[in-house]
């Protein structure tokens, strides 16, 4: 079963979770997510896969406590058994030696990110990293980037800590100091993702983004994930959930994912989730 | 015995079902139809003539021996009746509500040629209703001695149960792999609540799991376990695919990106699956409360996306159909319920565009007129569109039923062929793949049919598996 074997709190309302999933760890691949459900009766959520030791059966994920079932998932501890767990899911990242790779990490993103650089760079690859938070309470994974990278810029938006500013602002001073990428690799919120696409677009370097799109099954069966890529329906389950950054509609992709917005808040109050967690101590 | 003579008995009229009043039934998700009374079963069954040659039988696809059930309920020996259905159909609860019987066992029925056949389907789902805690409370065995062969099953739809029902009764073990969070396939995710209550289906793997069937969830076949390491690993001897034709099609026009678009998998999913018709539900569904719906296609999943459109408080709700209603492929009953509660049918018109607000919300769609041409492949009427007919419908939700394609997980797995459909190649005669000790059947293999095709599949290939493991 898919127990917690541990949970960590690295910022504020984010939490990094090793679970049993021995199966899961053994197939998984850079750039995978799986759908998980905290209780039996649960909405299906997609999460990406930081990371998994095939020899404790673990995968790792980190997950910020935002909506209803993400603070669900809060409320479960060390010891405690998650309900359902799907995965691997999706197509791995595409994994050469390119040369010289960005890694564009924002938000929980920066999990998948962080997957998909330890890969990059055990395949060759020169690994630059460009990791972004709010601020220094919410700057995640700098000591694991750290190790696995050439280069880490580490991004605040207000300054409280390292270097002022969005990601992309890094990234464009990388470009206006001469520098060429063979890869970008971005992986966070949409904004990002898309602030990044066109950042690159100029230059023309292949970019890459991992799209998180709300999802029902995970495996195809609904379409709830599609989004238009270079014009045309993808499903992101299945046939993603990394793209091509520069063919991503990413407009229509913001509008779908914001769909639900009035209605889950609504089911978060009927829940009393945030009561809960409130007397559960968020803190572990 | 039957005391009613022949001649007597081709004057009695067909018996309909009570269901719930269509004002009442569109404000809940209870099941429709209400069922037979005994009193009612045993007058529908005293109009069936007894004929030897039981060409119902031959029109079933399971060949349910028809005639003798039939007669035990006239007999009055309704354990009978439901053992005499099990012996070739192991799951006549499901079958009696969603099989469409009348192509199939009552399109033969002698009394259909001069009146209205006898209502199999009814009798049989009363047969399984009436013993449903008489069979729950039997102990079974399986009879056969223990194989030590295994058997894994790809799927926990109705070829994958079919299969499993059988290949345990022939003293193999058995494990059924399923990746969602419940076991059914499509009739837990597809069929609604108001056609086939759930209970029913858990009632049936509940069966399965007493006769020593192993159900695991969370896990799909190609990802979380490969194929080819179910047997080499993990020990199993053969392996039975029936994955189902679950990836929804979309019509391929502008704007079908827009919010307010659903394909009929994502909202019967939503309401089947996870609840979300349900105030307590924790999975949410976009609000169909005073909105006018389109629903495109006409299979019974347009009708069940229409009805349930309507159940969740739409004002208006329409299936658009480019050709008309006698090419509808879906059931006559299906669309007869629908009518009487309101659903409306534009025919020979078919979408161009959908145009959403300035948020991205689904405003109205864009619609042309067709009319029916030559035939095509398939035998029905090619729709053509009229020039110059264009005209615009105001909705606010739509829902896109227009067939499902195979599933892709396992596309890439080494050895399999697939079809230039995408639906997997098999042996015609044993279900066999193209990896040997790998059968496949249910939709996978056919594209999107029915819940009784695909379980005449699931046993057609537990036998050829039987056969594979004998040898």
């Amino acid at each position: 079963m898919f127990e917690i074997i541990n949970k960590q709190k690295i910022a504020p309302d984010i939490y990094q979770y090793e679970v049993s999933a021995p199966l899961i760890a053994k197939k998984f691949q850079a750039g995978q997510f799986i759908v998980l459900r905290p209780f039996a009766d649960s909405e299906r959520i997609p999460l990406t896969i930081m990371g998994s030791d095939r020899k404790a059966g673990t995968i790792s994920l980190i997950v910020k406590a935002i909506g209803l079932s993400t603070k669900q998932l809060a409320l479960l501890h060390k010891g405690d058994v998650i309900a359902d767990v799907l995965g691997p899911l999706g197509h791995p990242s595409e994994i050469e030696n390119f040369g010289k790779v960005v890694v564009v990490g924002g938000g929980v993103g920066t999990a998948v990110a962080f997957a998909v650089a330890v890969a990059l760079k055990q395949a060759g690859n020169t690994i630059i990293s460009i990791i972004g938070a709010r601020n220094k309470d919410f700057t995640i994974l700098e000591d694991e980037f750290a190790d696995i990278s050439d280069e880490l810029y580490v991004m605040t938006d207000d300054g409280s800590y390292k270097k002022k500013g969005f990601v992309t602002q890094q990234l464009q001073e990388l470009y206006d100091s001469g520098m060429q990428f063979d890869r970008v690799v971005a992986a966070g919120p949409l904004v990002m993702m898309r602030a990044v696409a066109e950042l690159t677009r100029p230059y023309g370097t292949p970019t890459i983004v991992s799209l998180n799109p709300i999802m029902v099954d995970g495996i195809g069966m609904c379409g709830g994930c599609r989004a238009l890529v270079d014009g045309k329906i993808v499903f992101v389950c299945v046939d993603g959930p990394e793209f091509d950054g520069h063919k991503v509609d990413f407009e229509s992709l913001n509008r779908r994912n914001q769909a639900y917005r009035g209605i889950e808040h609504n089911k978060e109050h009927q829940c009393m989730i945030d009561e809960q967690l409130e007397e559960e101590g968020l803190d572990e | 015995m039957n005391e009613i003579p022949l001649k007597e008995r081709m004057k009695i009229e067909r018996h309909p079902i009570p269901a719930q009043k269509p004002g009442d039934r569109i404000l809940n998700f209870n099941e429709v139809n209400l069922g037979y009374t005994p009193e009612l079963a045993l007058a529908e069954a005293q109009r069936c003539l007894q004929c030897k040659a039981a060409p119902c039988t031959q029109g079933c696809p399971v060949n349910v021996h028809i005639p003798q059930f039939i007669q035990h309920i006239v007999d009055g020996d309704m354990l009978a009746a439901a053992d005499t259905i099990l012996a070739d159909n192991l799951l006549p609860a499901i079958c009696g509500r969603v099989c469409p019987q009348e192509n199939l066992c009552e399109s033969q029925c002698v009394l259909g040629k001069k009146g209205k056949p006898v209502a199999i389907g009814h009798l049989e789902r009363y047969t399984a209703d009436a013993t449903t805690d008489a069979r729950a409370e039997r102990v079974d065995k399986v009879e056969a001695k223990a194989t030590g062969k295994k058997v894994a099953l790809v799927g926990s739809g109705p070829a994958s149960l079919a299969c499993a029902g059988d290949l345990i009764r022939m003293g193999h073990q058995v494990t059924v792999f399923e990746a969602l969070h419940a076991f059914g396939g499509v009739l837990v995710y597809g069929i609604p609540e108001f056609r086939l209550p759930k209970s029913i289906v858990a009632y049936e793997v509940n069966a399965l799991r007493k006769l020593g069937v192993c159900f695991e969830k969370d896990i799909i076949i190609g990802n979380t376990i490969g194929l080819q390491e179910l047997m080499d690993e993990k020990g199993f001897d053969a392996v039975f695919i029936g994955a189902g034709a679950g990836l929804p099609r979309f019509l391929g026009i502008p704007g079908e990106e827009l919010v307010g678009i659903y394909s009929a998998n994502e909202l019967l999913t939503r309401i089947n699956l996870m609840k979300a018709y349900k105030e307590e539900a924790i999975t949410p569904v976009l609000s169909y409360k005073g909105k006018t719906v389109a629903v495109f296609g006409a299979g019974n999943t347009a009708l069940d996306s229409a009805r349930t459109a309507l159940r969740m408080g739409a004002k208006k709700v329409n299936i658009i159909y480019r050709r008309t209603e006698v090419e509808m492929p879906a059931r006559v009953e299906e669309v007869h319920h629908a009518r009487e509660e309101g659903v409306e049918f534009i025919f020979l018109a078919s979408p161009l565009e959908f145009i959403g607000d300035e948020n991205g919300w689904l405003q109205s769609v864009q619609l042309q007129r067709m009319q029916l041409g030559e035939p095509d492949d398939s035998g029905r009427r090619r729709p053509v569109a009229i020039e110059g007919s264009q005209f615009s419908m105001d909705i606010q939700m739509a829902v896109i039923a227009i067939g499902n394609g195979s599933n892709p997980l396992l596309r890439s797995t080494p050895g399999l062929q697939f079809t230039r459909w995408h639906t997997l190649v098999v042996n015609l005669d044993t279900l066999e793949t193209t990896v040997e000790g790998v059968f496949a059947g249910g939709d996978i293999v056919t594209g999107g049919a029915t819940v009784i095709s695909a379980m005449g599949a699931g046993r057609k290939a537990a036998q050829s598996i039987h056969d594979f493991l004998s040898k």
